[in-house]
Formats: structure tokens, sequence, C-alpha cells
């Protein structure tokens, strides 16, 4: 017995065996894995996996690979933390953060790439490469290198200064591109179709986006096997929003919990919010972004591969999918550190920024269960906050100077850190 | 002239040519020619609508064709042409 049947066409049904592909030759749709869930479902148990290790692998039964290929790298399991404070800020009383952003290279892009890489080596490739906005070039770097791999990454010549630091560390072969990340995506696509090579979002991407959906996983054990209310995923092209929304239904799908019906909400920037926009006016497919214009530069994709699949899948949850400017983002960032110690990139600030959006309008009810997903940390995007942020003074070594400051900072009734939250 | 680059899912359809020459000058006059010598090929690019499919991307000299008017774009002499899969990234 075996838990992969093979690829299946989302489209037409198509399926295919389990190969480097990931499109219908029929129809061009995209290509997802086909789980055996009855099979899983004899051999998984909520005692298994609490047995399992502290990482993503504790789910491998649900994942398209035989096992994890190097499982001493701590990928996953990463904290869901009890958020009061933010939660009081934004009138919610049932508020969790996953903060995905302590993973080995500081994103939930190890996630799919420890699947990817895995696979990469179980199908016999020797080179590994991606297309990323910053943050899946870091962790392909890390992984590929570990893995003995030949690796190639490619990124917007553009991304933030630590992003491509974070990358070019591991001694991979870096490609910057002059152009935007979708212009690089098609390139790297066009590339993928020439070379022999294991690209983890374009012909190994139906693995590779497996990975995020042990974010959903991870939440319901967490949260004692059962599942949220409602969660808010940030959307750059829409797989992690899917794939998360796929995770809860297979934890029923193998009886690891009895029901769920979680709305999924997403959270876009309004420089770049082509699925925000399509699912604000009601469409059912989205007009793509020429040229995306926003801080939030790892979800920067204007031609978004799953916007049409994340449309379906808010309307199906009862989700609400919203987009924020670059200075509600600052202030989701701001608002995330100063509340719960949490510093998150600038798509984690859209992020939050989004669900205070979500909550200040009812779209999420205060009393329910709500995850946000905080998917990158904030070291790497520090060009966000630059000029928001600064030393409250400066003093001399003296306590003279202290009491002076001290007295200064009395008389003007100032705030020097971030703003005061009042918890209820 | 014009040169196409055909991706492998339709590579089947073309004799496994890589890469194509055309006379035409508009993506919707490229796709007819195409289709005349190598029948069915407009069928996998475009939809029931007869617009561009939601899974395949169509560039001219890398730039989207949906920001270049659609299928009536204007091809210029010696330009390159992708058909790309589009369910990719991320």
């Amino acid at each position: 017995m075996s838990k992969v049947l093979g690829l299946k066409c989302k489209e037409c049904g198509e399926v295919y065996e389990a190969e480097g592909i990931h499109v219908c030759d029929l129809c061009f749709g995209p290509l997802e894995v086909a789980l055996d869930y009855d099979y899983i479902k004899s051999i998984i148990s909520r005692e298994k996996i609490e047995s399992g290790p502290i990482s993503l692998w504790r789910y491998v039964d649900l994942l398209p690979v035989d096992s994890g290929w190097d499982a001493d790298v701590r990928v996953g399991f990463t904290p869901l933390q009890h958020a009061p404070r933010l939660g009081a800020a934004i009138g919610l009383k049932n508020l969790y953060v996953k903060n995905d952003s302590v993973n080995p290279t500081y994103s939930f892009k190890d996630r799919p790439v420890a699947i990817a890489v895995t696979k990469t080596r179980e199908l016999g490739y020797t080179v590994f490469a991606c297309a990323s906005t910053g943050n899946l070039a870091s962790a392909v770097a890390a992984a590929g290198m570990k893995a003995g791999l030949e690796t190639y990454v490619f990124l917007p010549a553009d991304v933030e200064a630590g992003k491509i630091t974070n990358a070019a560390v591991y001694g991979a072969n870096l490609i910057a591109v002059n152009g935007t990340y979708d212009q690089l995506n098609r390139l790297c696509s066009e590339i993928a179709d020439e070379e022999d090579w294991a690209f983890c979002n374009i012909n190994v991407r139906p693995y590779y986006a497996e990975g995020s959906k042990t974010l959903a996983y991870e939440t319901v054990e967490q949260l004692g096997w059962r599942a949220p209310d409602h969660v808010v995923v940030p959307i750059a092209s829409g797989a992690l929003y899917t794939k998360i929304a796929h995770g809860f239904r297979e934890m029923v799908d193998v009886g690891l919990i009895s029901s769920q019906s979680v709305r999924i909400s997403g959270a876009q920037a309004e420089g770049c919010g082509p699925v925000a926009a399509a699912f604000a006016a009601g469409e059912q497919s989205f007009e793509p972004v020429r040229q995306p214009d926003t801080i939030a530069k790892s979800l920067a994709i204007g031609n978004p591969a799953d916007g049409n699949y994340s449309l379906e899948v808010a309307r199906q949850t009862n989700g609400v999918i919203e987009s924020v400017t670059d200075s509600e983002t600052v202030e989701g960032i701001k608002l995330l550190a100063c509340t719960e110690g949490i510093f998150t990139e600038a798509a984690g600030g859209v992020t939050i920024a989004t669900l205070k959006k979500l909550a200040e309008s009812g779209d999420i009810g205060e009393d329910e269960l709500t995850v946000a997903y905080v998917t990158g940390n904030g070291l790497k995007t520090q060009e966000a906050v630059d000029g928001h942020v600064s030393v409250s003074v400066t003093i001399d070594p003296t306590m003279g100077s202290f009491e002076d400051a001290m007295s200064s900072r009395q008389q003007a009734d100032m705030v020097w850190s971030a703003p005061q939250v009042t918890t209820g | 002239m014009p040169t196409v680059r055909i991706p492998s899912q339709l590579r089947n359809l073309v004799d496994g040519q890589r890469k194509m020459e055309v006379a035409s000058s508009t993506i919707r006059a490229i796709l007819d020619e195409l289709d005349a010598k190598h029948p069915g090929i407009k069928n996998r690019v475009l939809d029931e609508n007869g617009e561009p499919s939601a899974f395949v991307g169509v560039y001219i000299g890398g730039e989207d064709i949906r920001f270049l008017g659609g299928l009536d774009a204007e091809v210029p002499e010696g330009a390159e042409v992708s058909i790309v899969p589009a369910a990719a990234g991320g």
C-alpha cells in the first residue's frame, strides 16, 4: 500500500504518475498530489503523531514523501501563541498567533522546501532551484546546499538587503533578476522546461505546496485537536492560503477530528492586491497587476498562480479577502511587536493589519477562536520600518544625563517605546 | 519573422519542436497559423470562449499579452513569443 496515489489535475481530473511534473498535458491545469485517505486513516492516530518528532515530520503519514530526508533540521511545529494583548487591542477575545518566523531560515518557506528537497532526492534530481520573492531563496539555498545538491536561486534584484544576505550566505548560485517577481517566475518556468532541474515551485510544485498544509495540522493539534473558527492567512501566490484550507479538510478526511468549518480569510497589500480586488468586486477571476508597489515584497505577486482558487476558498468557507496600505502594514508590524513580542516582516504586518481591519468591521466575530499566521521574521525586512522606529533618547554614561532624560520624559509625558495597549 | 517557444506540454503536437518561426504579426493570427499546420494547438491555449486560458500565459518579449491588448497584441518582427504554463511560483 502507498499513501500517494499519483498526481491529479485540479481542473480535468486526469491522473499522472508521481513524477517531477506540475501541469496537466491535456488542459494546462495544475497538478496536485492525490493521497489515499482510506489507507492513511488506517495508519494514522493522534497518539502516533504526538509521539513523533518535534517538527512537521510528525505528520509524515500525510506528506507525499517516504520520510523526511533530514529530520534533524527542525522545520515546523512552531509556537501557537495565545495573543490576549493583541486581541484586546483589536477587540478579539480568543486570538492566537502562529509564529512561523522561527523556522531554520526564518519563514514558513522552510516547510514546503523540506518536502521539495526530500522529493528532489527521491526522484533522483541533482539540481535544486526556485523562483523566489525573497524568503524562498534562503529556504532553498539552505536546504539544497545541506543536501549536497547543485542549487540555483533566482530572486528579484530589488528585494530587501537582509533577504539577499540571508540567501547568499549558504553559498548557492544566487541569481538576481532585474524585473518583477512575475517576470522572473516566467523566466524560471521557461528554464524549467529546458533543464532537468527540480524547480521547487515549478515542476516539483505539487509536492512543495503540500508542505504548507502542515500549518493547519499544527494549529489543530496545538489547540488540543480542534479546528479554529477563523484564520487569517497572507496571500502571495495563494498556495499557502489554499493549502491551509486543504489541511483543515484533511484532518477530518483522515479522522483526526470529527468536523471543521474554519473560515479562511486572506490578507494582501493594496499595492499588489489582485485577489482582494477580485473578491471585493465579486469576480471569480482576478486581473493581474503589472507593476506591484508595496513594502510587502514577499507578497508582491501580480499574477498569482492560485489566485482564482483562493477566491473559491474564501467564498466556500465564508472568509473575506482584504487588503491594507503600506502605512497600515507598518502599524501592524509595530502592533504585533509591542503587544505580543513578535517582530514580523512586512508580510506579517499585512496579516496583522488585515486581522485588525476584519475585527473592526465585524467580519471576524469577537468570540471566534481566531488564528493569524505570521510567516516571516522582521529582521529580514528592516527597510519596512526604517524611519518608523528609533532609539528613544541618547544619553551620556553619567547619572546626571540619565536623570535629565528621565525628567524631560516625565515633563513631556511622552511614551518612548511603542504605543501602549490596555488589556481587558 | 517572430519565433514562438513551444512548451513541453505542446511539443507532441509539433513533432517535438522547441521553437518555431511564424509569419503572422498578432497573437491571434500566430495561433491560427500554428493551428493550421498543427491542428489542436489553439484549443489548448484558448478557453471555450476563445480567450487565453487562465492556465496558460502568452508573452511577447517577456511581456504578458494581457498588458498588451490580449490576442490582438502586435508581435514585432524578430520578437520572441513564449507560451508558458501558469501554474507556477509562490
